[in-house]
């Protein structure tokens, strides 16, 4: 599938006007702030809420295009939507939450339930085949709307926000099965979400919307070392370390060892570090922090309220100095420096999803 | 000195007794509901009730009142859910004064409403002529007049209960049905019906309560005539003048078996579970 967007939505209080372009077997997460003007792209792309301007065509058929007067139905656009709240019908079971979308397009009952049921096997739901939505856990009523939406076997999986709702250990739990799906399918997904987490584990690519406009896209990790707003510098710009905790320890699969606070539970897990936590310094330093390393700097990207450090070491680290830490430092690229980082500075995600 | 269990166990009762002035003016409204009853059930005249109540034109008219009275009720249902969904759902310029049109027979006395039947289904109505000239139809003074005159009063009950179980309902949940492959008559059957099948239940007891016990519009607009337009209703009224002792068993006997729809029903459907699921 490869999809093309162009979406102008006049809202009350502000416009949407953005482009995403996703090519076939892509999974490509629009990031931003709530209030951003995610959800709504989402509905419009679904088909729940037409274009005002704009185009939507999706394998070079044309789905909503006000010019010309065309709209799809959602109905007919067969586009798979897991949503935030996972809005499962109460009064049917999960098999037939499942079931629904192949009953509503003509399947019989028993080779829907058949379908229906070897979904949530794969999402290892089977067990709870009869349980109506309000018996089932957060997570499990997640992955029942994850296993209705991939059962129709849609050309596009649209997530609006869908670990969201889930607290950290579920949320790690669903976000797993999403990759086990993204991974297994060649399909393509299109992940709505606030969390760089999400993002990062999920996606190729990204595409940041702030106040209805794209401020940003492209790979993760030139989006990290190449903030464009504030938003992205402080929230998507943070340097995501994968590793597993053991007693206050993080050991990434290369070995290298990143003190984190001691309370956090042992297992798989993101460790988080704000870029501007990474100090740097031209000598060894002394003190309390705990990670140190030494570091070359690659790249420096010099704004006029902050500059943003791509190092490499043992592990990749992205800093950012303040315009006087800058000067003090007189940095260039290839130069070596010592980089700290407080273990308290370090924030955890657990990640269960390897 | 130290206060006991049971000290404690009074006064926290007592912080929590109702005002004496409030118990006292909800007993005399309770009374005000119980005596008439209380009243009817004293001055029956219970040695001859089985029999007054098993006489033909008893049976007759209770046979007719359920006839008249299921038939209106499902009326207002296959009306009565459109035009609630079109109410709740669709803005539309002059909604306000549609739903009004629909909803003043609730307030309207019930004898008026008669009357505007009258004018417009009667010999000399409205649409009188058209419908006997096309269906050779009479609807005043007969039983198909009961069952409009009772639709005319009970629907109403009808499309306010359902009005407003699809106001409250999660339209978003429609939305996924719609994004799995649902027409939007397909998600209306499969996800809204029965999302707000309580609401039908509960919205179809009290249309069927109110024609059931409908009289002012039926004595008007059609008539009193044994066992084609005399409901159980319109016999007491006769009765009472013949009768009193059988006024007053088929009075007790009507008011037994509205209780026990009402209670058996519709708290059933309103009261319990069966709502939506809220997360």
């Amino acid at each position: 599938m490869s999809l093309h967007a162009r979406v102008i939505v006049g809202l009350p209080d502000f416009r949407l006007d953005v482009v995403v372009d996703m090519e076939d077997g892509e999974t490509v997460a629009v990031l931003g702030p709530n209030g951003a003007g995610k959800s709504t792209l989402a509905k419009v792309i679904a088909g729940l809420r037409p274009l005002d301007e704009g185009l939507i065509r999706i394998d070079g058929v044309v789905f909503d295009n006000p010019d010309t007067g065309v709209f799809v139905a959602p109905e007919q656009r067969n586009i798979g939507v897991v949503f935030q709240d996972h809005r499962l019908f109460p009064h049917l079971d999960a098999l037939d939450n499942v079931a629904f979308g192949l009953r509503a397009r003509g399947m019989s009952r028993t080779e829907a339930r058949r379908v229906a049921l070897a979904w949530l096997d794969r999402l290892h739901l089977g067990d709870h085949a009869g349980q109506r939505p309000g018996t089932l856990s957060g997570g499990q009523a997640q992955r029942v709307a994850l296993a209705r939406a991939l059962a129709g076997e849609p050309r596009l999986l649209l997530m609006d926000e869908p670990l969201a709702a889930l607290d950290a250990t579920t949320r790690a739990e669903v976000r797993r099965d999403l990759r086990t799906h993204l991974g297994e399918t060649t399909s393509s997904a299109l992940l709505i979400t606030h969390d760089p987490v999400d993002a990062y584990s999920l996606a190729d690519r990204v595409i940041v919307i702030e106040d209805g406009l794209v401020t940003q896209s492209g790979g993760l990790s030139d989006v990290t070392t190449h903030p464009q707003s504030r938003y992205v510098a402080d929230l998507v710009g943070t340097n995501l370390v994968p590793g597993t905790i053991d007693a206050g320890v993080l050991r990434t699969g290369d070995g290298v060892a990143i003190a984190v606070p001691a309370d956090a539970p042992d297992g798989p897990a993101f460790a988080s570090i704000r870029p501007g936590s990474v100090a740097l310094h031209r000598t060894e330093p002394e003190g309390s922090a705990r990670n140190v390393w030494l570091v070359e700097v690659v790249e420096l990207d010099v704004r006029a309220d902050r500059i943003r450090v791509r190092l490499d070491g043992p592990i990749g680290l992205v800093a950012e100095l303040t315009p006087s830490g800058h000067q003090a430092l007189a940095l260039r690229s290839g130069d070596r420096v010592w980089a700290s980082v407080k273990a308290s500075e370090v924030g955890i995600s657990e990640d269960f999803s390897r | 000195m130290t206060s006991t269990v049971g000290d404690r166990r009074r006064r926290a009762r007592r912080a929590n007794r109702p005002p004496v002035i409030a118990v006292l003016m909800a007993g005399i409204a309770v009374a005000f509901f119980a005596l008439p009853f209380f009243g009817l059930l004293w001055r029956v005249p219970w040695s001859e009730a089985w029999s007054l109540l098993t006489e033909p034109e008893s049976l007759e008219a209770l046979r007719l009142s359920v006839y008249c009275s299921l038939w209106a009720t499902a009326l207002a249902v296959v009306f009565g859910t459109p035009l609630a969904w079109v109410l709740a759902r669709y803005g539309f310029p002059g909604r306000r004064i549609v739903r009004a049109l629909c909803l003043l027979s609730l307030v309207l006395p019930p004898v008026v409403g008669g009357v505007a039947l009258f004018a417009a289904f009667g010999r000399r109505g409205l649409l009188g002529d058209p419908l006997f000239d096309w269906f050779g139809v009479r609807l005043p003074f007969s039983t198909a007049g009961v069952v409009l005159a009772q639709t005319f009063v009970g629907m109403p009950f009808f499309v306010l209960t359902v009005e407003a179980a699809l106001r409250g309902l999660d339209r978003r949940t429609e939305d996924a049905a719609r994004t799995l492959g649902a027409s939007p008559w397909y998600a209306f059957r499969r996800v809204t019906l029965p999302a707000i099948k309580p609401a039908l239940f509960a919205g179809a007891v009290l249309a069927w309560a109110r024609a059931f016990g409908e009289f002012g519009a039926t004595i008007t607009f059609a008539g009193n005539f044994p066992g084609r337009t005399r409901t159980l209703p319109l016999a007491v009224y006769l009765a009472l003048e013949s009768d009193p002792g059988q006024a007053l068993v088929l009075s007790v006997f009507m008011i037994a078996i509205s209780f026990a729809v009402i209670v058996g029903l519709r708290d059933r459907w309103l009261g319990g579970s069966g709502d939506g699921d809220p997360t």
